[in-house]
């Protein structure tokens, strides 16, 4: 097992002819054959894309039509910032169950109007401004490097996506390997929130425990800590270690993620951390041990 | 980005909201007539510049007196002698730096009666995903004063963005800032101009502190705070045309046109990463090791080696940087793509402080191979532990 995909996932590619959905179509199909099954242009439904590798897609002129004709599961979105809620809202009307858009750069009204849509939907949006998500050995989904993850126990969510690299590398270097991680990505507004994931990892079998990366911004970390106090109390509980970014970070400016900024005297770290630890999970000061903190943890 | 306030003032007074008569002024030469097309009997001179606390501040200079940037005048002449006593002067505030911001630009306004101060915001609450209405009473404070002391006496109103705001989120808003009579009425038309405002502007953050109702029971914007999201400014050149270059970092405008995220901060040790997430903890790993950050930045996922180059040179132009911590954990940047845009900085630049470099991903040996050939004098790093750790060492010499 592992959470949202894995070997059976079928994905379109919203905005494939562009160079960065190209290029990253191209990696996922290198990644163990993740089923990428066509991509979605209005101007050039019929034609045909050709991989790095050879391999040949068609190209669809709806998502409509690309999951009627070809039974995808799941769609990512790589078109540019003034057209990818559009996408995003096209998928959502083609029923498609999981949509991961990786653009960074949608205005926050979008979103909310976005998430006005979702919340009346059979679709789960993952993102914006996310890198995606691995299950390892399976399923590639975004931008993540294929390369450093390892068939294994931990379950990584995290709001950045180079330091859900930095605990993918560590986890695999400590010869304890990933289920899957997802990046939930770095906006204020966004599909999903730590707590979506982390439910589904509570529920996983195969994850047998846990790598949570928050940072400054917003109250979603002190949800999550809550949430995993309340499962807790119900018997539902696995060995965490976490990271917050952002201790030093000025306030009321945006640090590179449009959500990252502590504002309004919300949104910083120390309160993050004290209830990420109030909720029994070990934050490791340094974004270096993510790996050997884990490890301590699960020795006990 | 965030504008000034009678910028904003004119921009929600072009949605129909009510504010007061003002004229913004940049020079000494354009007071007096200024001030002659407004009524008086009473002038507000306002210092323009985008930081809080205006009217509590101080200026830095003797001879701009002992009041703050906000200064009520009684005649012409009081309003021109306010105008030569702040214009150019460095105002400290709450929210400003100890160097304080230059006040280059005057806002001379039509006085008010104010019989009450309110306090109103919109934003877009993250919790909820809407647009929400944060109101209180208390008027005319620092609202994060008030939400620490009275939480209480501050209420959300969130908004459906289906609807927008209906009648009874209207009464909701009234009923929170206990409006009665001429006031409500004022109030039920002025929500939903806010609201479209808000929406239609893009805007991030929309702060009247305080809205007043005044004493013949009507209520105005007196002040007004707005900031946009950066990222719909594509859709709104109009928005774009209102920024102001003096209120920022020069090393910042420099950064933003390689559309590289960075902040100018007060540390000694420069910083380069990519990844926003990564870049924040390369910053908080330089502080546990005891020293300071210089700067956040974010060279993105895609740099190439000029991207690379651009922003070493905007680092190095910070004359606090005592050493350079580069940071990559290459994805889909490759680690010699990196490593080949640092020794062309470090080449052009004559770089006279220790750099440190830890590669991490895609092609790092090769990375690592074109840093040690180089001949250069760059310590390598292992992991960020080692890399902060080096680097912390280097600058204390």
């Amino acid at each position: 097992m592992s959470i949202l995909i894995d070997k059976n996932t079928k994905v379109l590619t919203q905005g494939m002819t562009g160079n960065t959905g190209s290029f990253h179509t191209s990696q996922a199909l290198d990644y163990y054959g993740t089923q990428m099954v066509g991509g979605i242009h209005p101007k050039k439904g019929g034609e045909m894309w050709t991989a790095a590798n050879g391999k040949e897609l068609p190209i669809f002129a709806s998502v409509a039509e690309g999951k009627a004709k070809t039974g995808a599961t799941a769609s990512v979105v790589y078109v540019p910032p003034a057209g990818a809620a559009a996408a995003i809202e096209e998928a959502i009307d083609a029923e498609i169950p999981l949509i991961v858009c990786i653009t960074e750069g949608v205005p926050v009204m979008d979103m909310v109007r976005v998430k006005a849509k979702l919340a009346k939907s059979k679709s789960r949006l993952i993102g914006p401004n996310c890198p995606g998500l691995i299950t390892a050995n399976e399923c590639k989904i975004g931008i993540m490097p294929g390369s450093i993850f390892k068939k294994g126990s931990v379950g990584i969510v995290s709001r950045s996506g180079t330091l859900t690299y930095e605990a993918v590398f560590q986890t695999t270097n400590a010869g304890l390997g990933q289920t899957t991680a997802v990046g939930i990505g770095g906006d204020p507004v966004k599909g999903t929130e730590f707590i979506d994931i982390l439910e589904m990892f509570l529920a996983d079998d195969e994850t047998k425990s846990i790598i949570m990366i928050g940072e400054i911004g917003g109250s979603a970390e002190e949800d999550a800590a809550q949430f995993l106090i309340d499962e807790a109390k119900r018997g539902r509980k696995k060995p965490m270690a976490g990271f917050i970014a952002g201790r030093t970070a000025p306030k009321g400016r945006t640090m590179g993620h449009a959500g990252a900024i502590v504002s309004g005297g919300k949104g910083d770290a120390e309160s993050k951390i004290a209830a990420m630890e109030a909720a029994g999970i070990r934050v490791s000061p340094s974004p270096a041990r993510l790996g050997t903190t884990l490890v301590e943890v699960l020795k006990g | 980005m965030n504008i000034h306030e009678y910028q904003a003032k004119a921009l929600l007074k072009s949605f129909g909201a009510p504010v007061a008569e003002g004229v913004p002024v940049l020079s000494l030469a354009d007071v007096q007539k200024a001030v002659d097309t407004l009524p008086g009997p009473l002038w507000v001179v306002k210092s323009q510049i985008h930081a809080g606390g205006r009217g509590k501040g101080k200026f830095i200079e003797k001879e701009a007196g002992e009041k703050g940037g906000v200064r009520l005048a009684f005649s012409k002449e009081d309003v021109m002698k306010h105008a030569e006593a702040m214009l150019g002067k460095h105002l400290v505030t709450a929210q400003t730096s100890a160097a304080g911001k230059q006040v280059n630009r005057l806002y001379i306004e039509d006085g008010a009666d104010i019989e009450k101060e309110l306090y109103l915001s919109i934003l877009v609450d993250r919790a909820t995903s809407k647009v929400a209405f944060v109101v209180s009473t208390e008027g005319g404070m620092d609202i994060e004063a008030v939400a620490h002391d009275t939480p209480d006496k501050i209420l959300t109103v969130q908004i459906d963005p289906l609807t927008g705001v209906t009648k009874a989120d209207g009464e909701k808003i009234n009923a929170a800032l206990n409006l009665t009579g001429s006031a409500a009425e004022d109030g039920l038309r002025l929500w939903p101009i806010l609201y479209k405002a808000f929406t239609e502007k893009d805007m991030s953050m929309l702060e009247v502190n305080p809205l007043i109702v005044m004493k013949n029971g009507h209520l105005r914007v007196l002040d007004a705070k707005v900031s946009f999201d950066g990222n719909a400014l594509f859709r709104h050149p109009d928005v774009q045309a209102l920024k102001d270059e003096t209120e920022q970092d020069a090393k910042e405008l420099e950064a933003a046109e390689w559309d590289l995220a960075y902040i100018a901060l007060d540390g000694t040790i420069g910083c380069m990463v990519n990844g926003a997430g990564l870049a924040m903890a390369t910053m908080d790993i330089i502080k546990l090791y005891g020293e300071e950050p210089a700067n956040f930045c974010d060279v993105g996922g895609g740099a190439g080696k000029e991207k690379v180059a651009a922003a070493f040179k905007i680092i190095m132009k910070d004359p606090n940087v005592k050493g350079i911590l580069v940071n990559i954990f290459g994805g889909i940047m490759k680690c010699d793509v990196i490593a080949e845009g640092v020794i062309a900085a470090v080449k052009e630049t004559n770089l006279s402080v220790p750099l440190v470099v830890r590669l991490e991903g895609t092609n790092v040996e090769l990375g690592k191979k074109i840093i040690r050939e180089s001949g250069l004098n760059v310590i390598s790093a292992d992991d960020l532990d080692d890399a902060a750790q080096k680097i912390v060492k280097a600058v204390r010499g």
